[in-house]
């Protein structure tokens, strides 16, 4: 609805050069983040992309201390990170920990490169560390902009052609397998899918916060509806509303960053799907009033109502 | 270089004093109940409290308060809040719901991030606080900040002394423990307060985002070396003392920051307790921990 208010009022918003070069990369990438996180939040993998996200600060950091163009080293230590991560931490429920145990180290250097970038250089820009950590969509050149939009679409593309059996892998990997899908690397490949997506987002909207899109808008999709593929393209277009709706917000009330706002609008999407769904669910007491249009998730429900019983 | 007077170099001023206080009562709990979070698999939910402590910090310090205050107001609440919140999918393999939950999780602690970011903003020139805030630093410790911590940090101690047993009983069957009379429900929520706090301080000590460093790796070592609880607790507050004493020291003789050394340093604990774990499976040792053949 937000989203519908910015495009209404697009005439006066979107006649500053530097919200339509917002509102171009803004919306690729939040199509993106919200397409791939549907997946991640199916795969149960938030807590990789929450590594991938901060590994985007430290790779960016690296680049800058070295003297090299921040993008090389947000999509190499992204891509990398998020290829081995599949490759060797796909095992058992030790996961987590070795995930996170080695995410605090590489945060660390990043701390490290960060210090190496701000006493090395006298010149060098003393806000490269927020921008980097909380982005800065409003600020993008138009060359900038344009080269986010592409590259969004084309990892859109990518994810696209994958989605159908990364679909059936993610649902029953024993079943895809069998079917001769290859899931083994399917899943390092997803991840270094996720990891370009988590270098292109903390652009715009910082490293930190990445996850805000890649996590908020496909939770709040999976809370109202329990198709995959409707829950897909539901969770692009919430994420593109969020981005739309903070960037109106961020337009009309200055003194608000960007990021937050973009941040709280996925945030506040979440919020009310989650409380939609509780209130559904609690109105719904009467057992199973046939949703016609989903058998599936009705035959779901049922499943876990009789298994409860047990 | 002898070993008083490089003592006495570090020492030379107040403020490494108390970096060095904080740092062990930090390192003590966080060392314990990192212990305890890394058999509950809850180090997502360790993070999360730890991120939350970045907004009340900033938020503290925009209203004039001490950041010290900020980190605990924050963490404490929002411990109770995810204690508060009905467990989903917890336990169960059921499709999706461990991601679902998690995605909550992660929207929190974006949310939470996004906050402490406007607070940080609002208050202007306060770019070299954020970094303090986010990585840590040996040189903001106040002494009424170590006392602060020293009381949290007995205080918790006492409660996970008290919940140990039913809490470790309850942490590897659920359902059992219930069974038995264990209250499942207030003793996690316990646990997360406790958790809480230990992010808290761990905060202060290394910066919210890399609270890991000593809340998981230590005890993520610990776990790799022995399945037994008394010694692997012991284990993991050693190593948590050893990685934070180094980084400090270290940190003081070196251009770089004390968050970069105590993650290095736990992280090479790790690593190395990770080579030996393998290296005595590879020597046939495998019937002695029961989880090595799990997967294969």
């Amino acid at each position: 609805m937000t989203g519908i208010a910015a495009l209404g009022t697009g005439g006066w918003i979107l006649s500053e050069p530097f919200m339509q070069n917002a509102f171009m990369a803004g919306t690729a990438v939040a199509l993106l983040a919200g397409l791939v996180g549907h997946f991640v939040v199916l795969r149960g993998q938030v807590f990789a992309g929450d590594a991938l996200s901060h590994v985007a600060y430290t790779g960016a950091l690296a680049a800058l201390a070295a003297g090299l163009d921040l993008r090389l080293g947000l999509f190499t230590a992204t891509i990398g990170i998020g290829f081995a991560l599949g490759l060797f931490g796909g095992r058992g429920a030790s996961d987590d920990v070795v995930i996170g145990t080695t995410f605090a180290w590489i945060l660390g250097l990043g701390v490290f490169f960060l210090s190496i970038y701000t006493t090395r250089s006298s010149t060098s820009d003393s806000t490269a560390n927020v921008k980097v950590l909380f982005g800065s969509i409003l600020g993008i050149s138009s060359a900038a902009a344009q080269s986010e939009a592409w590259t969004a679409a084309g990892l859109i593309l990518v994810l696209l052609a994958i989605a159908r059996p990364l679909l059936f892998a993610s649902l029953d990997a024993a079943g895809a397998a069998a079917r001769g899908i290859p899931v083994r690397f399917l899943g390092p490949f997803f991840l270094a899918l996720l990891g370009a997506t988590a270098a292109t987002a903390s652009q715009l909207v910082g490293a930190l916060l990445v996850f805000g899109l890649l996590a908020a808008p496909p939770a709040a999709a999976r809370k109202l509806t329990d198709r995959p593929w409707t829950g897909f393209w539901l969770s692009g277009a919430l994420a593109v509303a969020a981005v739309w709706a903070g960037l109106a917000l961020a337009y009309w009330v200055p003194t608000l960053p960007s990021s937050f706002t973009i941040t709280s609008a996925a945030s506040l999407e979440y919020a009310t799907a989650a409380t939609a769904s509780w209130i559904l669910a609690r109105n719904a007491r009467i057992p199973a009033s046939p949703d016609l249009s989903n058998p599936e998730a009705t035959q779901g429900a049922g499943e876990t109502a009789g298994s409860r019983h047990q | 270089m002898n070993p008083a007077g490089f003592l006495a170099e570090l020492f030379a001023y107040p403020f490494m004093v108390n970096a060095f206080q904080a740092g062990t009562i930090v390192a003590v709990a966080a060392g314990a109940i990192g212990w305890f979070m890394v058999q509950r698999r809850q180090s997502f939910a360790g993070h999360t409290l730890a991120v939350i402590g970045f907004p009340g910090a900033a938020g503290a310090t925009l209203l004039g308060q001490s950041p010290a205050v900020g980190y605990f107001v924050a963490c404490i609440g929002g411990a109770l809040v995810i204690a508060s919140l009905p467990a989903t999918g917890r336990t169960g393999g059921e499709l999706g719901g461990a991601g679902e939950e998690s995605a909550a999780i992660g929207t929190v602690q974006a949310f939470a991030l996004a906050c402490g970011f406007l607070f940080v903003s609002l208050y202007k020139g306060f770019l070299g606080g954020l970094n303090n805030l986010l990585f840590g630093t040996i040189t903001g410790v106040t002494t009424g900040q170590v006392a602060l911590l020293a009381v949290a940090g007995l205080v918790s101690l006492a409660v996970l002394a008290i919940i140990a047993r039913p809490l470790l009983f309850s942490s590897i069957d659920p359902a059992i423990a219930g069974s038995r009379g264990v209250p499942v429900r207030a003793v996690s929520a316990a646990f997360l307060v406790l958790l809480g706090v230990a992010a808290a301080g761990t905060s202060q000590v290394t910066g919210s985002l890399l609270v890991f460093a000593l809340l998981v790796a230590p005890a993520a070592t610990a776990t790799r070396l022995t399945a037994r609880p008394v010694l692997g607790i012991a284990l993991s507050v050693v190593i948590a003392l050893a990685a934070t004493w180094a980084g400090e020291a270290i940190a003081y003789f070196s251009p770089y920051p004390i968050g970069f050394w105590v993650a290095s340093l736990a992280f090479a604990a790790f690593v190395a307790a990770t080579a030996w774990q393998a290296a005595r499976e590879h020597h046939g040792l495998r019937r002695a921990s029961p989880n090595a053949g799990v997967r294969a």
